[in-house]
């Protein structure tokens, strides 16, 4: 059995790195397709990154639940860090989960399975964090919507790839839908809701 | 005791917590309003408690902040809040648009351009453009969930059937990203267009009222109006009285019981940018020197 002592740390600086971080996410947010890295420094359970740990310290408390993707509750780690440190609840359900942690993208549900929102409220959405290969390589993709100054070209390397067109439907479900965060290591980089996807050559 | 006695920006963890996932949610719907849990901040309703608490949890000790009051950086809302945030969280604050990272702006948008690298975070009393419209906040958030507008356009509509024009002069609404019409907040509407893919993110933050909205970079910001009444700024027709600039927005300062008024920039450091480059206007005084006493 865990004890507490065994569990990997939080962050040392829990106010300036919890900051920090969500600078980050913030920026990431608002400027879809752009990679922002995370440099709070934290334990990490299990197989989560170091950036998916921090995000998760910066945003997670007792209002949000989370659900765990077959990666992240293989072992009870994840779930017992994320409680000590964050208090969030670790649920079943994903539909009513606030934060998605895909530790590996093969076992992405569908995305129905997750929170929409509702027109009226369609805050009340999941938020997905997702664990890739690679921000770095890989094929090309083009980002479009407000926060990018026209387009935007993102190289992402993940399984499955058809990931990015199965959130199209963020186009018919607007307000609807659902923010993704995907994590390589400590680089960031969000796809709201709003952002138009397109493979690109190359 | 050396132990200070708040946490730093102030606000505790959780609540900083509760309001960065909104301000995610609202950046990624554009224009639309969040509910948060709005605090009770040590400054009364009105002052700014919605502006403070988006500005206290994204600031970093690396920030620098600016906050201006009509434009002004020294009226004492916009002193107390710089104070305010000097003393709990120690940032560097600035009065030049340029240098600052955060601006908090209580009713005007800087003259000078903003840059990627800024953060525009208003003070919003009422973020709800239907609310004079319609009361009941069960209808208005029905009517943003259809995109159910129209209600907005007779208003425009009824202003130029009465008067020959949109008289609507401040807190002019928009349409964000095409979808969501929002309430910039009370900003003349000669700001509106600065809003419009403007490079700095743009945070709306109303306490007493408990939402917050956004508006990211590069979005597009459509002012409301109709094909045979477009959109127009509206500026006094003169130039600063004390700069001279004959394009940035302007207050109207009565000066005796006579009838007599003067003109000058609303934008504070626009206006003493412009006067330390040597412009001058038709009341510059020459500068002012202490008389030698003895």
């Amino acid at each position: 059995m865990t004890t507490v002592a065994e569990l990997p740390a939080g962050f040392a600086d829990k106010v300036l790195s919890a900051q920090s971080t969500f600078r980050s996410v913030m920026d990431a947010m608002a400027r879809p397709g752009s990679v922002q890295r995370i440099a709070a420094v934290s334990g990490t359970p299990g197989t989560m990154m170091r950036g998916t740990a921090a995000v998760a310290l910066t945003l997670f408390d007792h209002d949000t639940p989370v659900w765990l993707d077959k990666r992240m509750s293989a072992t009870p780690d994840v779930a017992k860090w994320l409680k000590f440190h964050t208090s969030a609840p670790v649920i079943a359900d994903s539909s009513i989960s606030s934060f998605a942690l895909i530790g590996d993208p093969q076992y992405l549900p569908a995305l129905e399975y997750f929170a929409f929102g509702s027109n009226e409220y369609p805050d009340r959405s999941t938020t997905l964090i997702l664990q890739v290969e690679s921000l770095a390589q890989g094929p090309s993709l083009e980002l479009r919507g407000p926060g990018i100054d026209g387009a935007v070209i993102l190289r992402v390397s993940t399984q499955p790839q058809d990931l990015f067109e199965r959130l199209a439907i963020n186009v018919s479900l607007f307000p609807r839908g659902i923010d993704v965060v995907l994590v390589d290591d400590d680089a960031i980089v969000a796809i709201p809701r709003t952002a138009r996807l397109a493979a690109r050559e190359g | 005791m050396n132990a200070p006695a708040y946490n730093f920006a102030y606000l505790d963890e959780q609540t900083k917590r509760m309001i960065r996932r909104a301000i995610l949610k609202a950046i990624a719907i554009p224009g639309y309003q969040v509910p948060f849990a709005s605090r009770e901040m040590p400054m009364p309703y009105g002052w700014g408690t919605g502006g403070v608490q988006v500005t206290a949890a994204i600031l970093g000790p690396q920030d620098v902040l600016k906050v201006i009051d009509q434009g002004s950086d020294d009226t004492t809302n916009a002193i107390s809040i710089r104070k305010f945030f000097g003393k709990t969280a120690g940032v560097a604050t600035t009065t030049a648009t340029n240098d600052a990272t955060v601006i908090q702006t209580r009713h005007r948008i800087p003259e000078a351009p903003l840059h990627g690298g800024q953060i525009l975070v208003y003070q919003v009393p009422i973020p709800e453009p239907l609310r004079f419209l319609e009361p009941r906040e069960t209808e208005t958030r029905r009517m943003h969930a259809l995109g159910e507008y129209g209600l907005m356009h007779v208003k425009l509509y009824e202003d130029i059937a009465r008067f020959g024009h949109i008289a609507t002069s401040y807190a002019y609404p928009v349409k964000v990203n095409a979808r969501y019409v929002m309430d910039p907040s009370p900003t003349p509407k000669f700001d509106n267009p600065k809003m419009d893919n403007c490079p700095a993110l743009q945070l709306f933050g109303a306490g007493r009222e408990k939402r917050i909205y956004a508006i990211p970079p590069h979005t597009s910001v459509v002012s409301l109006d109709f094909e045979d009444h477009p959109f127009t700024r509206y500026r006094f027709d003169a130039p600063c009285a004390l700069c001279g600039a004959g394009d940035s927005y302007l207050d109207e300062i009565v000066t005796d019981d006579k009838g007599g008024r003067m003109f000058v920039c609303s934008d504070t450091d626009y206006c003493e940018g412009r006067q330390s480059a040597g412009h001058r206007g038709s009341e510059s005084a020459v500068p002012h020197k202490e008389r030698a006493h003895g």
